[in-house]
């Protein structure tokens, strides 16, 4: 019998099941935070874009959606320079990547993860953030804490096609320099030409880097408004005062793609659990336009 | 070198909104300035009578804390301005001031500011007019830090549960306490 994944196409199954996978490498990026990839021994599942999410399951304790924060695997999206998007190229996420912050008792299980561990996972689903769309244009990624991780396949989408798109600018703020995620990555990308800048709510005994807002890296990014392409995502008040900033500096709001957060159960948009106003986050976000959730965001009800 | 300043202060983000004759008056205070890295600009306490154009490099503010050295509350990059203890009275720097790295400024005398901005109360108005979205920019940056956004529930449970200790926290657990 031949088998689904042999023939190289995902199995159209219930979104409901999760699939296993497998811990294959973890890597600890903070106190709290680590870094998974998740390989499918077999039957996996339909490849994910960049800004999609999995639903994860710690078998025993429960599920928690989680962005992708890499698409091939980590070694492969750091030292092989492999398309992102393309990485799964036979429409299949046998590798998946996610850095998963340890806040409650799933995510938390999720950190605990030993290699080889089985995870379910489900998806992928919601929006992407559709990053060929700024082709032509400067890719400005804007982060806050754990909010790089699903803008990580973002710099790399970038990288990946590097001629298609103008300056690559990364500002990342994060809460103090212990809290900084993909420290050895930022380097590798300042090499290859993303002009990095970070700065921390918190400075520690020698950290000699900026303390203050991650807006207050905008103004010495020297953005070009209308060429600027914008990839948010952060804690909500932060996305709103940095949106805010952009926008009165000149940014189209249809040009500030965010990643938004509600709780989300089904991932499938039956539930209702992620409603924000008329939008189901799980299936119409998570990334969405500013322009389209910039009032929502504003009615402190939803 | 009175025209590289006139052409510094017109190009700087902070200076270049104002009209051509008050960046005039602007220079006719101004003079070019440059730090070491760690080289200290100005000290908490200390007379404030100037502020910075900073055009390369970066500044951080800082306070000397008993038993914790000196804290660094923010840093100021390239494109913004240090110092606005000038503006009121008793003209003291709040806070220190140090450069991270070389850092290349305009310095504009700001006492020369303030007695020009008494006498001449358009261009006062001026000045303040471009200081005060700068203030309130640092202000709001400054309240967003304070709600440390970044913090898991279980930090927030923890503060308000050591807020909820203090008798006189809003937060207090007993019903109908005397307030």
């Amino acid at each position: 019998m031949t088998t689904s994944f042999e023939t190289g196409t995902a199995t159209p199954a219930d979104p409901m099941v999760p699939r296993f996978y497998q811990v294959t490498s973890r890597r600890e990026e903070t106190r709290d935070t680590v870094t998974l990839e998740l390989t499918a021994p077999s039957d996996p599942l339909g490849a994910f874009a960049p800004g999609q999410f999995a639903m994860l399951t710690v078998f025993g304790v429960g599920e928690a959606p989680i962005s992708v924060s890499g698409l091939g695997g980590a070694a492969d999206d750091d030292h092989r320079h492999r398309r992102p998007h393309h990485a799964d190229a036979d429409g299949l996420a046998l590798r998946l990547t996610h850095t998963v912050r340890g806040v409650g008792a799933v995510t938390r299980a999720l950190q605990a993860a030993e290699l080889g561990q089985s995870i379910g996972v489900r998806g992928p689903f919601g929006t992407g953030w559709d990053v060929p769309s700024a082709a032509g244009h400067d890719v400005v990624v804007i982060a806050g804490g754990i909010g790089l991780a699903p803008l990580r396949p973002v710099v790399l989408a970038a990288l990946a096609e590097r001629r298609a798109y103008g300056r690559v600018v990364l500002l990342f703020g994060a809460r103090s320099p212990s809290d900084l995620l993909y420290t050895g990555e930022l380097e590798s990308w300042r090499s290859r030409g993303v002009e990095v800048a970070v700065t921390v709510d918190r400075p520690e005994p020698g950290w000699r880097g900026h303390v203050g807002l991650v807006t207050s890296l905008i103004g010495p990014a020297r953005l070009t408004a209308d060429r600027a392409a914008v990839f948010l995502c952060g804690p909500e008040v932060m996305m709103k005062h940095t949106a805010d900033a952009l926008v009165a500096s000149g940014v189209p709001p249809h040009r500030i793609r965010m990643s938004l957060e509600r709780t989300m159960h089904c991932g499938a948009g039956w539930c209702g659990h992620c409603q924000l106003g008329p939008v189901l986050l799980c299936r119409d976000g998570p990334v969405a336009g500013y322009d389209e959730v910039c009032d929502l965001l504003r009615i402190r009800e939803l | 070198m009175a025209d590289t300043l006139r052409l510094r202060i017109a190009a700087h983000p902070f200076s270049a909104p104002f009209p051509e004759d008050q960046r005039e008056l602007l220079a006719r205070e101004a003079r070019p300035v440059e730090f070491e890295p760690d080289e200290r600009i100005f000290a908490e306490g200390g007379a404030a009578d100037r502020f910075w154009l900073i055009e390369t490099g970066r500044v951080a503010l800082d306070m000397w804390v008993p038993g914790r050295d000196e804290q660094v509350v923010e840093t100021l990059p390239e494109g913004t301005v240090l110092g606005w203890s000038w503006l009121t009275p008793p003209y003291r720097w709040h806070f220190g001031a140090r450069a991270l790295e070389h850092t290349t400024a305009v310095m504009i005398d700001a006492a020369a500011v303030r007695e020009r901005s008494a006498a001449d109360p358009v261009f006062g108005y001026a000045v303040l007019s471009r200081f005060a979205p700068l203030i309130i920019e640092r202000l709001q940056a400054t309240r967003l830090r304070m709600l440390d956004l970044h913090a898991t529930p279980q930090e927030i449970a923890e503060t308000r549960a050591r807020r909820a200790i203090s008798p006189d926290s809003p937060d207090s657990p007993e019903p109908g306490s005397a307030r």
